[in-house]
């Protein structure tokens, strides 16, 4: 057993979870297909966990041992596996399934691109990463991004759902009807950000205290750490949006979603099309 | 937002405590972040300047493109945001002083009706007896409460995590902390570089606009290596630096060893591996067309020489392996930079195992001289930057307190509960500041434990 193959299988989870949640949206009557969602996304998220794990255990068989995240396949397929877990952990937490339908498809994606788009073979680490900060930064990082992923497809589900409300109540029977209302996307989009703006804050500070560690300045305005920040600024917008008169709802919905557009600039348009410190695909 | 009545402070006080300049701020701050993203910042490399025209390289100038983060509007707009967050705090934390070390004791009607959660039912027995039992309850599943008998009737109160609702002042604090340390380190601190060959002792250093420093004490590098994996990437870049004082090694920092991400303090003043290269001797042999073996020179790193026809040369970069850049051929080479008499400069690259190359070299220009690689003698210094910054410990601080801030602001409510015990009727209501439905459920079970210890007419 191989890790890729693993993550092959695990691909193909997450493409028929997505399916499922499509047709759960469509077919209201039966809860089977939101459970089928569900089951298939977990069933994904245990695989990938266990490939992630061999991964790590077969660069220690090439004598290169480092954690899987390292370069910008590792952390696609690491930023597949925090969203699933994010919205994991909202479905458990608060059973709104169909949500699943515009969280899995991110998480598709990135599974997809990273095996269809780019080299997959372990190579060893450059002297830049070698150190324990690279966990602890990758890790709170992903995950705050994996929490905007899923704040942004419910954002989106808000929106749609908004104007559906908002449109004559003539459409009853469109699927947009078994979105759950604003209002509970409202404040599940709140309680994702609520998760993901703690962690950001913990991935730029444990980046900072990497960066002094490693070269001497906490901060020296390199495009990822700009980047980085210009996400923190959109999200503490998001944040006083909720206590300032004309930008709850809408306003909100799409601070959330041009904060995740910003952060999946932070972490791949920097590597791609500007030059600087961070420039190990990561 | 000013109205005629307002008189000028207080219109300006409004300005700067309101939320919308936060959300302006916020957002205008993210916004223009981005310029100093796309345009380089520090010296911009020479390539960049010729891909834009000059109406637009003095206009960048004027601006402040180049050093944006530095540039007073940058500065201006970080300063409002400070001066926003000030007084929004000043405005809302009295009160909210006074509701943590001032609780109300008392449910009176009116609070009654603004609370989230209330529920109402009537017992019989003694009002005290009654009071007891729920004060027991309470004391077992929330917080101690406090006991008020007003208007004939006994009023209890207990809450949670009052503090919680400072939490948010304490993240707005926390930027100011971070700012205060940044400040600290740029009067007091500096950052720097320093190039120290194997062997040799240096105690200055060049900070990052060119002043030398004395570091106080002396540096020597013992040692610079290079590992690399076994398909030639690197693996390892080391050091073996001894530190001096007065000439003389200083006992725990001999032979300490500095590799990236591994940095080297002493007296508060810390070196990160960084960069590395050749010093030494670089040999060639000169000659015309003809190919014969001509006459032997060096030249090192850091100077340049004059060749026979009065040009000057000087060393660019170097490589062990030249099939790397260049897969057919093999073998040392350099890159050299030739600066002629007539001002006109060229790159050349000359290879140690590929004569005929440099042969066909000379031919095709004009000079005619055959430059012949002959190796070089390994001198190996070590760059190390260089940095003091007495207020990374402040930031760091600010760092903590925003964590915890955040994590307590976004996590932890301030929950409050009155109790109100009047002739056999129980009157229970209570807020918190977050996650109301959660609250709402625990309140749902508290009512059904207090049900089960007052004497009820179902429970009978």
């Amino acid at each position: 057993m191989t890790s890729s193959l693993l993550f092959n299988i695990t691909t193909l989870l997450y493409l028929a979870s997505m399916l499922a949640f499509f047709a759960a949206l469509v077919n209201r009557t039966k809860s089977f297909f939101g459970s089928a969602g569900s089951f298939t996304a977990f069933g994904g998220l245990l695989l990938q966990t266990i490939a992630i794990g061999l991964r790590w255990k077969e660069s220690y068989t090439l004598g290169v041992g480092h954690a899987p995240l390292s370069n910008l396949y590792e952390s696609v397929v690491f930023f597949s596996w925090t969203i699933v877990l994010i919205y994991g952990l909202l479905d458990l937490k608060y059973r709104y399934r169909v949500i699943g339908a515009f969280v899995m498809p991110f998480a598709l994606m990135g599974m997809a691109w990273a095996h269809l788009g780019m080299k997959s073979g372990i190579e060893p680490l450059v002297p830049a990463l070698q150190s324990n900060w690279l966990l602890y930064h990758v890790i709170t990082c992903f995950l705050g991004y994996a929490a905007f992923a899923v704040a942004c497809g419910i954002s989106i589900m808000y929106l749609i759902r908004e104007n559906h409300e908002r449109a004559a109540q003539s459409k009853k029977e469109s699927i947009v009807s078994t979105f759950p209302t604003s209002r509970v996307l409202d404040d599940l989009n709140y309680k994702a950000i609520m998760i993901g703006f703690p962690l950001l804050t913990l991935g730029i500070i444990t980046g900072a205290a990497w960066a002094n560690y490693a070269w001497g300045t906490y901060w020296s305005w390199d495009p990822k750490e700009t980047w980085s920040l210009i996400v923190w600024f959109i999200y503490a917008a998001f944040l006083h949006a909720r206590i300032t008169k004309g930008w709850v709802g809408r306003r909100a919905a799409w601070l959330s979603i041009i904060g995740f557009a910003a952060t999946i600039f932070c972490y791949l348009g920097v590597n791609l099309l500007l030059s600087g410190l961070h420039s190990y695909g990561g | 937002m000013t109205t005629n009545e307002k008189s000028w402070p207080q219109s300006i006080r409004d300005f700067f405590c309101s939320l919308k300049l936060t959300m302006f701020l916020l957002i205008t701050l993210a916004v223009i972040s981005i310029i100093g993203t796309i345009i380089p910042q520090g010296s911009p490399p020479p390539e960049y300047l010729q891909t834009i025209s000059q109406n637009k390289l003095k206009l960048y100038q004027t601006l402040g493109f180049f050093d944006m983060y530095h540039s007073w509007w940058f500065i201006l707009l970080l300063s409002l945001l400070c001066i926003n967050l000030i007084a929004c705090s000043i405005k809302r934390l009295p009160h909210i002083w006074q509701t943590i070390t001032q609780p109300v004791l008392v449910m009176s009607d009116g609070l009654e009706k603004t609370l989230s959660s209330r529920t109402m039912f009537i017992t019989n027995g003694d009002s005290s007896t009654l009071r007891d039992r729920i004060a027991a309850v309470l004391k077992a599943e929330f917080a101690d409460p406090v006991i008020t008998i007003d208007g004939g009737a006994f009023h209890l109160f207990a809450q949670k995590a009052p503090w919680s609702r400072l939490a948010v002042y304490a993240v707005h604090l926390s930027v100011l902390v971070i700012f205060i340390g940044a400040i600290i380190g740029s009067l007091f601190g500096y950052k720097g570089y320093v190039n120290i060959i194997e062997g040799q002792t240096i105690s200055n250093v060049m900070s990052r606009t060119d002043k030398e420093i004395d570091l106080g004490f002396a540096l020597r590098c013992e040692q610079f290596s290079v590992a690399k994996y076994p398909n030639g990437a690197p693996k390892e870049f080391k050091s073996i630096i001894t530190v001096l004082e007065n000439g003389r090694p200083v006992p725990d920092y001999t032979n300490v060893r500095v590799i990236v991400n591994d940095p080297l303090t002493y007296k508060g003043i810390t070196f990160y591996q960084s960069s590395y290269g050749n010093a030494g001797d670089y040999f060639f042999t000169v000659s015309d067309v003809s190919g014969k073996e001509g006459a032997t020179f060096k030249v090192d790193r850091n100077s340049s020489v004059t060749l026979p026809d009065g040009s000057s040369m000087h060393i660019i970069e170097e490589t062990d392996d030249v099939s790397t850049f260049a897969p057919a051929l093999s073998g040392p080479a350099v890159q050299v930079e030739i600066h002629d008499q007539r001002g006109g400069a060229e790159k050349v690259i000359v290879y140690a195992n590929h004569p005929e190359l440099n042969i066909q070299h000379a031919k095709e220009h004009s000079g005619g001289l055959v430059l012949q690689y002959k190796g070089s003698q390994k001198r190996m210094y070590t760059g190390l930057q260089v940095a003091k910054d007495p207020g990374v410990w402040v930031v760091w601080l600010g760092c903590l307190l925003m964590v915890v801030g955040i994590y307590v602001a976004f996590f932890m409510s301030h929950r409050r509960i009155w109790v109100r015990v009047e002739n056999g009727t129980i009157t229970i209501g209570g807020n918190a500041s977050k996650n109301q439905a959660g609250f709402q459920l625990f309140m749902e079970q508290l009512v059904t434990k207090f049900k089960k210890q007052l004497p009820l007419e179902d429970n009978k």
